[in-house]
């Protein structure tokens, strides 16, 4: 059975660059303005969407997603409305993958077995749920995979190679490297010490290593995008909404337009990756 | 909702995968699995160690006080006319509660384990002063977290902290209490997994820390059933504890858990009252969910997102609870009441009116329940009440309360 992330990413394999995955946070500041960020992405270069559910105790982000997380509770965004998010964006793609991210409470309380029927009829391809190690797998992971929906696992500085296999047993779509030991926002390391971590864990699998944690910019998205099959930036989009909303939270311009703009320049990045890496 | 069937012995769990019932587990990031594996693996030694037993004995005794006293509090029981009430003095050892049983063993796994440096979250402020006692004894530095808000209203406890050579960090994200604290303290812990000990002040967070909080505080139980034997010649009819994220009441509750006649109450600071928002009775308003390493009862929303609760007592001021108390409660092993902020402060006051104590307003809500309970009850029956800690911290709010100025 193959999904939407396994076919994207095959197809940017064969055209020889690596995908550019794309975070934003679900409902910030408000339902309608963020379904126009995730409408403008694909259209500026984005190849997987993460939409990230809010949390009220995001514990591995740093103060860009909390405050995001924050801001889009404020504005009424539910995990129910997150789904219709994903629903609403089908209408005009059903190619672009969409990976939801976030924490577990929220799942675990809208009923696990409920979740992933929504989320397959939401067209949703990946979940990505930090607080799920592979220890937890019967909890959500395991029912995901049958349902039919990629179970992304985080790899970590940390994730030695005695214990990669049993990260990577049950996932599926791709392997998300976190940069490094740290929250979401933090400073990217030396990117050497990166191609080195992914290079590792191709040792371990077939399946694509995208890398997250740090990437804030077109020069770093192309410095990663040279060893990783894909690229991983939240904090620098999560940004570029925060920048247009004015002390009030109204927006003083248009969020997906300052999204766009971004977006289609870490696009640029990651596609001369692999020229830059060549030359 | 959960009625699991009850097992031959309360005293067994966690299994290995440190479930209590289907309470506990391993909600972390992956970043921070390979440190609470090899966390568990050094406990495991550790607490089968005599070497490490006997160091743990030796500071509990010449450092921390230890054993603390079994106090008949007899003007209070004959006010009351009813049970004889004793409490378990816990507020008598080194740093004012029983905080320091478990940093002190805590301490010891991080010097074993070759750590560099402590972090520690605080609510009251009660155990970041412990932590940072231990630390300066064993001369780590240490890095405390702790809520903006509880920054501004215990001040001298973060004082007390500075002294004792911590630095204190205070959390103005979220809402600034202690479940903002304990965010920002894991947040510490997985960008400094290299040298960091991540000393955890009650028994909740993902395994093994329920289970090395609840053994560190159990102390606490075994001397007081060998207490009352002594004593009274009999166990106690009732053991009472207040339930914050529970360390003092499970380390009370513990070693009674298999004695069938005596009843186990733990009490939930209900606050303003459970019909809004303003209490902190997770096991008794909330629902079971994960947070914090967990899964246990919390406060939440319909859709999942953490409740800010209130309490009187900011040491019982979290949406959650330590999931051991969840599966207890779920077997009926013990019951779980709420005592408002109201009936604490009256209880406050009477023991210190008639014993010349002045509880902890923690533990002025298990006074409380004892207080309604005593008349009930004859004149030959036994209460136990934790009295988890001393109020003198406490002073400043308890003032507040009755309107006065100090």
């Amino acid at each position: 059975m193959t999904t939407r992330i396994d076919r994207r990413m095959a197809k940017l394999k064969a055209e020889g660059r690596p995908a550019l995955v794309t975070y934003f946070m679900g409902g910030d500041p408000d339902y309608e303005t963020s379904l126009r960020v995730m409408k403008a992405l694909p259209k500026a270069g984005s190849d997987v969407i993460e939409l990230g559910m809010p949390f009220s105790d995001p514990m591995a982000d740093g103060p860009a997603i909390q405050a995001a997380a924050l801001r889009s509770l404020k504005g009424g965004q539910t995990l129910a409305k997150t789904l219709q998010m994903a629903s609403e964006f089908r209408k005009e793609d059903d190619e672009t993958p969409i990976v939801l991210m976030g924490y577990y409470n929220p799942i675990y309380i809208y009923g696990t077995e409920r979740f992933l029927a929504d989320a397959k009829a939401a067209g949703i391809d990946g979940l990505i749920v930090v607080d799920l190690p592979p220890e937890m797998d019967e909890e959500l992971c395991i029912p995901a995979v049958r349902a039919g929906i990629n179970f992304i696992r985080l790899a970590t500085p940390t994730t030695d190679d005695k214990r990669l296999p049993k990260v990577l047993e049950n996932t599926s779509g791709f392997v998300y490297y976190v940069s490094m030991t740290g929250i979401t926002g933090s400073a990217l390391p030396d990117t050497s010490k990166v191609a080195t971590a992914v290079d590792r864990i191709k040792q371990h699998t077939d399946l694509p290593v995208c890398v997250g944690f740090g990437v804030k910019t077109a020069e770093q998205a192309r410095a990663i995008g040279a060893s990783a099959d894909g690229v991983v930036v939240g904090t620098a989009i999560v940004n570029a909404v925060a920048n247009v909303l004015g002390p009030d939270g109204k927006t003083v311009a248009d969020p997906a337009e300052a999204v766009a703009t971004l977006v289609t320049g870490l696009a640029q990045g990651a596609r001369s990756a692999r020229l830059a890496a060549a030359q | 909702m959960n009625q699991p069937v009850a097992p031959n012995s309360f005293r067994t769990g966690p299994d290995e995968q440190g479930m209590f019932g289907i309470y506990g587990g391993r909600f972390v990031a992956e970043t921070l699995m390979p440190l609470i594996l090899d966390l568990e693996k050094h406990w495991n030694e550790a607490k089968n160690d005599p070497a490490f037993k006997a160091e743990l004995q030796a500071l509990s005794t010449h450092y921390a006080g230890r054993p603390s006293k079994l106090y008949y509090a007899e003007n209070l029981s004959k006010h009351l006319g009813g049970a004889k009430i004793y409490f378990k003095r816990e507020d008598l050892n080194h740093t004012g509660s029983h905080k320091i049983n478990n940093c002190l063993g805590q301490i010891l796994l991080a010097k074993r384990m070759g750590r560099k440096r402590i972090i520690a979250e605080t609510g009251a402020g009660q155990h970041g002063v412990a932590s940072a006692t231990v630390a300066a004894r064993f001369g780590f530095p240490c890095v405390v977290y702790m809520g903006a808000t509880d920054v501004e209203r215990q001040k001298p406890n973060v004082f007390r902290m500075k002294l004792l050579g911590a630095e204190v960090k205070a959390v103005s994200a979220g809402h600034g209490t202690l479940k903002d604290a304990m965010n920002e303290a894991l947040r510490d812990w997985v960008t400094n997994v290299e040298d960091t000990y991540y000393l955890i002040g009650t028994a909740a967070g993902p395994h093994p820390y329920p289970e090395l909080v609840r053994e560190l505080q159990s102390v606490i139980g075994r001397e007081a059933r060998e207490q009352i034997l002594e004593q009274e010649g009999r166990l106690p009819d009732v053991v009472i504890a207040a339930v914050g994220g529970g360390s003092n009441a499970i380390g009370i509750f513990h070693p009674f858990l298999d004695d069938k006649d005596v009843r186990i109450i733990g009490i939930e600071a209900g606050g303003r009252g459970l019909d809004g928002i303003e209490h902190c009775a997770s096991m008794n308003a909330g629902k079971p969910g994960v947070l914090h390493g967990n899964r246990t009862y919390l406060l939440q929303n319909d859709d999942g997102q953490i409740l800010d609760g209130h309490s009187i007592s900011a040491g019982l001021d979290y949406p959650g609870v330590g999931p051991e108390h969840s599966w207890l409660r779920d077997t009926g092993r013990v019951e779980y009441l709420p005592i408002l902020d109201d009936e604490a402060l009256e209880a406050f006051q009477l023991t210190t009116q008639k014993e010349g104590i002045i509880p902890a307003l923690e533990s002025s809500h298990a006074i409380a329940h004892a207080m309604k309970l005593a008349p009930t009850m004859s004149k030959d029956q036994i209460i136990i009440v934790n009295l988890s800690g001393r109020g003198d911290k406490d002073v400043h709010t308890v003032a507040g309360m009755m309107g006065m100025e100090i």
